[in-house]
């Protein structure tokens, strides 16, 4: 008897603790703006209150005296919107290039897997760097620079299926039918392409957390909003007289990655894919 | 094999070479006026950010620089003088540090290399013997505990592991400086100087290191359990050979190509990782170089950074590829 994919994730640890922790990640998210209305940069006690020794505030207080739990949950707000839009994003545009030239080939592909190539032979993270500062830093620009160097591994793994696809009997069917292409590609194509896409988006929402993170970190964050890795940046110059300052933000950025990676490994063994590591 | 056959097979090679080379250079023509359109989309352009530095607002003054800049003349235009003077190796003047683009980056390469080849040899030593232990080792406590270290590594951002070991080995025990790369002046013999630079390079190399060693581990792992099980390593256990000679000659030797093409692909994100590393230890390197440039939207700077980096990440796809060739005599030249 074939268990059914609901079982199978539910009996794989490695999902359910990832499932568990991300869900803990977005419950923080969730419930940031509703216990903390005043928002993450106002002033709130004594500068540097170690965590643990005042209730009150039980991250403790940064170098300017603000509350570094409220941070903490609103930084949640931004870093798992800017993953989960950033590879949103990649997404459809990876799926887009990848459909086309694995469906179509010739000349279409030809000149798109150019276009790819081109992309992934800027270092990525030099590459979002420089289109973040040309653009000026804002949470728009930002996602847009994670997807732009995220979408070739979408569309060379959409393409690699979809030449797949093409030579398989179900599809010559469809097209001796006369189905229109549109159809094949969206109905009966696509949906046999889904598994390795929805494994790999699951790490491509961690390595956005982490490359935002790494933008903040440099001071190339949205000045407008508060992030994990913003945290990480502004603690770094108080090192000496508070290392939580840097590791309580640090430990966030590393649990969503870690969550997001058990999801993915969870989630592969139970579609089967085989998605090499 | 006789002469006649050598002859056709290094004429073969001589093609798969050229071959390559042209599908590289057309490559990089396409990056590099991406590059080009890419910089000049940025709002403003050198001439304002010169005046801005000297704070010289004068309109008619900006202009003067624009058209002697070239600014001012259509895109295409300028492009195709850009081509030519990428071509010429004429890479122009950084107008934020004042030196010629090649100078900045020839001064630079060598930190950056050193730290790119001592991380990903680390973290491919690392990662194949942890890898190869996990699979001997498969599906028991210390696979898992490889497992368990591996996604670690692999979670926890570079900057987070540079500033633990700062405050581990700097902050609290002393031991290693904490930015640069040498702290020696004057006199010192050669092998006082190369114990100053591993002592300066050890934490960098770690923090831009774990991410991979991660990737490797697991890599590494998976090639060999696919390895392992077949026939040719069965035979050489019914040969009666010895442990170690067969994981070693029979299996590693195999689950070490997709390794090879591993480290290939990840040059640039090396180079990305390092901008990170060599900012928070004050590494002079390309990374950090990098940095500075966007920062000050130096554009002749930017640009010949960008294109270094691509031109690397070229050649190293390249070699990779020779090396395959080297290592597995089935894969056929095409």
């Amino acid at each position: 008897m074939m268990s059914t994919l609901p079982h199978r994730l539910a009996k794989s640890i490695t999902f359910m603790v990832g499932a568990g922790l991300l869900l803990a990640m977005l419950a923080m998210a969730l419930l940031g703006p509703w216990l903390y209305p005043q928002g993450p940069w106002t002033v709130v006690g004594v500068p540097m209150i170690w965590p643990g020794t005042d209730a009150a505030w039980p991250l403790g207080t940064d170098a300017l005296g603000r509350d570094i739990l409220a941070g903490l949950l609103h930084g949640a707000r931004v870093s798992l919107l800017i993953g989960a839009a950033a590879t949103t994003v990649a997404l459809c545009v990876g799926i887009a290039v990848g459909t086309l030239t694995g469906y179509f080939g010739g000349w279409v592909d030809d000149l798109l897997m150019r276009l790819t190539d081109a992309v992934q032979t800027v270092p990525p993270f030099l590459l979002v760097i420089v289109v973040v500062l040309i653009v000026n830093p804002s949470v728009v620009s930002i996602v847009g620079a994670i997807a732009l160097i995220s979408w070739p591994t979408v569309a060379r793994l959409v393409r690699a299926e979809f030449m797949r696809l093409r030579e398989t009997d179900f599809v010559s069917v469809c097209r001796l039918m006369g189905m229109k292409p549109a159809r094949i590609i969206f109905l009966q194509m696509l949906p046999n392409a889904i598994p390795p896409i929805v494994v790999s988006s699951s790490i491509m929402v961690a390595s956005a957390i982490l490359i935002e993170s790494g933008l903040a970190f440099l001071g190339l964050g949205d000045p407008n909003v508060i992030s994990w890795g913003t945290m990480v940046g502004l603690g770094r110059s108080d090192l000496r007289a508070g290392w939580y300052l840097v590791v309580i933000p640090g430990l966030a950025i590393m649990l969503s990655v870690l969550a997001l990676n058990l999801l993915g490994d969870g989630l592969n063994d139970a579609l089967n894919t085989r998605l090499s590591p | 094999m006789d002469p006649l056959a050598e002859r056709a097979a290094a004429l073969n090679f001589l093609r798969y070479i050229l071959r390559r080379l042209a599908q590289a250079a057309l490559l990089l023509g396409i990056v590099i006026v991406l590059q080009f359109l890419l910089l000049h989309l940025a709002p403003g352009d050198v001439a304002d950010v010169i005046a801005g530095e000297s704070q010289a607002s004068d309109p008619a003054f900006v202009q003067q620089l624009r058209s002697e800049l070239g600014l001012d003349r259509p895109l295409p235009l300028q492009l195709l003088l850009h081509l030519q003077r990428v071509l010429t190796l004429d890479w122009g003047q950084a107008h934020s540090m004042d030196a010629p683009v090649w100078q900045l980056i020839a001064e630079r390469l060598p930190g950056t290399a050193l730290l790119m080849v001592s991380a990903l040899l680390l973290a491919i030593v690392l990662g194949v013997a942890m890898g190869m232990v996990a699979a001997l080792h498969a599906r028991s406590g210390l696979d898992g505990l490889i497992s368990v270290l591996a996604l670690l590594c692999y979670a926890t951002p570079g900057f987070l592991v540079g500033i633990g070991l700062i405050l581990v080995f700097t902050v609290q025990l002393q031991w290693l400086p904490m930015s640069g790369m040498s702290s020696i002046y004057g006199d010192a013999s050669w092998w006082q100087r190369s114990v100053d630079t591993a002592r300066h390079l050890l934490m960098p190399m770690l923090s831009l290191s774990l991410f991979y060693v991660a990737t490797y581990t697991r890599l590494m792992r998976a090639a060999m359990l696919e390895v392992l099980p077949m026939d040719h390593v069965r035979t050489a256990r019914a040969k009666g050979l010895g442990r170690w000679r067969i994981v070693w000659h029979h299996a590693a030797r195999n689950a070490l190509l997709p390794i090879v093409t591993m480290a290939g692909l990840q040059v640039s994100s090396l180079l990305g990782g390092s901008v990170i590393v060599e900012t928070i230890f004050g590494w002079p390197g390309i990374g950090r170089l990098a940095f500075e440039a966007v920062f000050k939207r130096d554009v002749p700077l930017v640009m010949g950074i960008l294109l270094l980096s691509s031109v690397l990440v070229l050649l190293v796809s390249l070699l990779v590829d020779l090396i395959y060739t080297r290592l597995d005599p089935r894969i056929r030249l095409r």
